[in-house]
């Protein structure tokens, strides 16, 4: 049972991280059809600067609001930049643009900051809480409630505020948004930076745990956008279910089955769910017009 | 000229005579391997090229074969005592025998889940390759004996760019004839719409599995080639980011383009070696470039190019 509730904890702690990387996918997945592969990378900015002012001298809460508004600019950057300017181009050229981009912000990283991993402080320190015999590092507390937050305030942004209903327009029918004189493209930029805060928030959150380092940004882009595929992609409730079923299926094929392979655990429970149900869990499936 | 010479005829025809011609502007040994380097990657861009270009279907994980072929000439020698170019075709025919097993399922597959899909087959194949260190070295890979042919040790790259120049002219060619065969004629249809080929009576899902299985073999003997010229390999040769690299040289180099595959490898072969001396800004450099292509040549170099120059004429 100890054992259990180990890698439970361990599995719902990464998962958020999952579940937050997956959000920010949607986000922009839903505004504008492209899928961001350089969500990976706002994870490893947020994280990164926040060391980096840390080790400046700011204080550390400082540092990370500085952080993840320099990560939002990023990635107002990143549409208006990158995407903006390819409007009409296909999927894969788009695709291949928002590699670019994180191959670029990569490389900007290892510049400016260094190439060796680093961590954070824990918030409330390392001493781990004794649940059943399991034990938890507070951080990953922290994580969980971080998560929990990001998703009620983006829940109540969508459903309570004008803006909020002018994304889930856009996201419902883009021309019929437009028509109705909702500016698309500023929703859409929109969708970048709120994307961007969300992924620096998990840097933030995750890094006392798992270290940061500026290539971090792959395999955490490849798993949310996993975790995005295995809710159905376009649905925000199926990226949170999806980021957390991801970190359990990993946890628990890590600690009962060998950790050697807890990666391809993960792709592998992808392909299978990607052939028995090709929506995702929560994802609607789309009926093709002829 | 023009009536009797078919355009693509004419093209691999020039492409030949540069193959042979090529060499006499080249100071040095190096030039010959990076020649080489570019067509083995060309190779591997025709044939999925085949899957992007023509049949419409994305494959974000085709390093996987890359590496189910540099691994095959590197175990067989090693570990079963298969001769190299025994091992060469065992690995094009393992390829093969994987594309159809996995083609079946994710080819029914479209869009984002398609891409999904192949982008973790790639990551299973690299994953299996670091963790079976016992037969592949793990991460630090393995040493790949060289290919020997009666008494004749295959190991200068001047040998090298003339097989692998061969290689990609004959590969270029088998990929114009299968364009233009009913088969050709049936994924390109898919490309414009599944649902009216279908209606016209193309077997859809097998159509797709054939050119998938195709693409495959490309770039498992793209992947030998690999790896009996560097004569070490790592399992980098199957990670994600060579995946993309691959796709990359599709996409830049023009889709359904079989020059353009070509043209698409020698720029991000080349590139990357003219770019060392900018070293830690390397990455941010290639990847302006990557997005800068994407953004202001979205056709690609060489459909852009014809567009330009047909544009042109009265």
């Amino acid at each position: 049972m100890a054992e259990f509730l180990q890698f439970f904890f361990s599995g719902l702690t990464v998962g958020a991280v999952y579940a937050l990387v997956a959000l920010g996918f949607t986000l922009i997945y839903n505004a504008s059809d492209v899928i961001n592969f350089a969500q990976g990378e706002f994870v490893m900015l947020g994280g990164m600067s926040t060391v980096f002012l840390a080790v400046a001298g700011v204080p550390l809460p400082l540092a990370a609001l500085l952080a993840v508004i320099a990560t939002i600019v990023v990635g107002l950057l990143l549409y208006h930049l990158g995407i903006r300017p390819a409007r009409e181009a296909s999927a894969v050229a788009l695709i291949m643009i928002t590699i670019g981009a994180s191959i670029f912000l990569r490389g900007a990283a290892q510049v400016l900051f260094d190439k060796r991993f680093h961590s954070l402080p824990h918030l409330f320190g390392s001493e781990p809480i004794r649940i059943g015999g399991a034990a938890i590092l507070p951080q990953s507390f922290v994580v969980l409630a971080g998560a929990a937050v990001v998703v009620v305030l983006l829940w109540q942004f969508v459903d309570r505020t004008l803006l909020g209903k002018a994304v889930l327009a856009t996201a419902a029918n883009r021309l019929a948004a437009r028509l109705v004189g909702i500016d698309t493209r500023r929703i859409v930029a929109l969708s970048f930076a709120v994307s961007a805060a969300i992924g620096a928030i998990a840097g933030v959150l995750i890094t006392p745990i798992t270290l940061t380092s500026y290539d971090v940004g792959t395999l955490l882009a490849l798993k949310g956008f996993a975790a995005a595929m295995l809710g159905g992609i376009g649905s925000t409730l199926g990226a949170v279910v999806g980021g957390l079923v991801l970190g359990m299926l990993e946890a628990f094929s890590a600690g009962y089955l060998s950790s050697k392979y807890k990666d391809a655990v993960a792709f592998l429970v992808i392909l299978g769910m990607l052939f028995a149900m090709p929506h995702g869990l929560l994802g609607r499936g789309r009926i093709e017009r002829v | 000229m023009r009536g009797w010479v078919s355009p693509r005829l004419a093209a691999l025809g020039v492409l030949a005579a540069l193959i042979v011609l090529l060499p006499l502007t080249f100071p040095s040994a190096y030039y010959y391997r990076v020649a080489a380097l570019v067509f083995i990657f060309g190779l591997a861009a025709v044939g999925l090229n085949l899957l992007m270009g023509y049949a419409g279907q994305v494959s974000l994980g085709h390093a996987g074969f890359l590496g189910i072929g540099g691994y095959a000439v590197a175990i067989g020698p090693t570990h079963l005592g298969v001769p190299g170019w025994a091992s060469l075709l065992g690995g094009a025919v393992i390829s093969g025998l994987v594309a159809i097993i996995v083609g079946r399922p994710i080819l029914r597959l479209k869009g984002h889940y398609l891409a999904v899909a192949t982008l973790g087959f790639g990551l299973l194949i690299a994953i299996v390759l670091t963790n079976e260190a016992g037969w592949t070295g793990g991460p630090d890979g393995m040493s790949v004996p060289r290919l020997q042919i009666h008494d004749w040790r295959i190991r200068s790259s001047e040998a090298w760019y003339a097989i692998s120049g061969a290689t990609f002219v004959l590969g270029a060619m088998l990929a114009y004839n299968l364009i233009d065969s009913p088969t050709g004629r049936a994924i390109r249809a898919l490309h414009d719409s599944e649902i009216a080929s279908g209606v016209l009576g193309v077997d859809v899902a097998r159509a797709k599995l054939v050119i998938f299985v195709i693409s495959a073999i490309y770039a498992s003997v793209a992947g030998s080639y690999l790896a009996l010229l560097n004569g070490h390999i790592t399992p980098d040769i199957a990670g994600f980011l060579r995946s993309i690299e691959l796709a990359a040289m599709v996409v830049l180099g023009g889709m359904g383009s079989v020059i353009g595959a070509l043209v698409g490898a020698a720029i991000l072969v080349v590139l990357p070696q003219t770019l060392t001396w900018l070293h830690d800004y390397e990455h941010m450099v290639l990847g302006l470039i990557l997005m800068g292509f994407m953004i202001f040549l979205r056709q690609g170099i060489v459909p852009s190019l014809v567009e330009a120059l047909a544009g042109r004429r009265p």
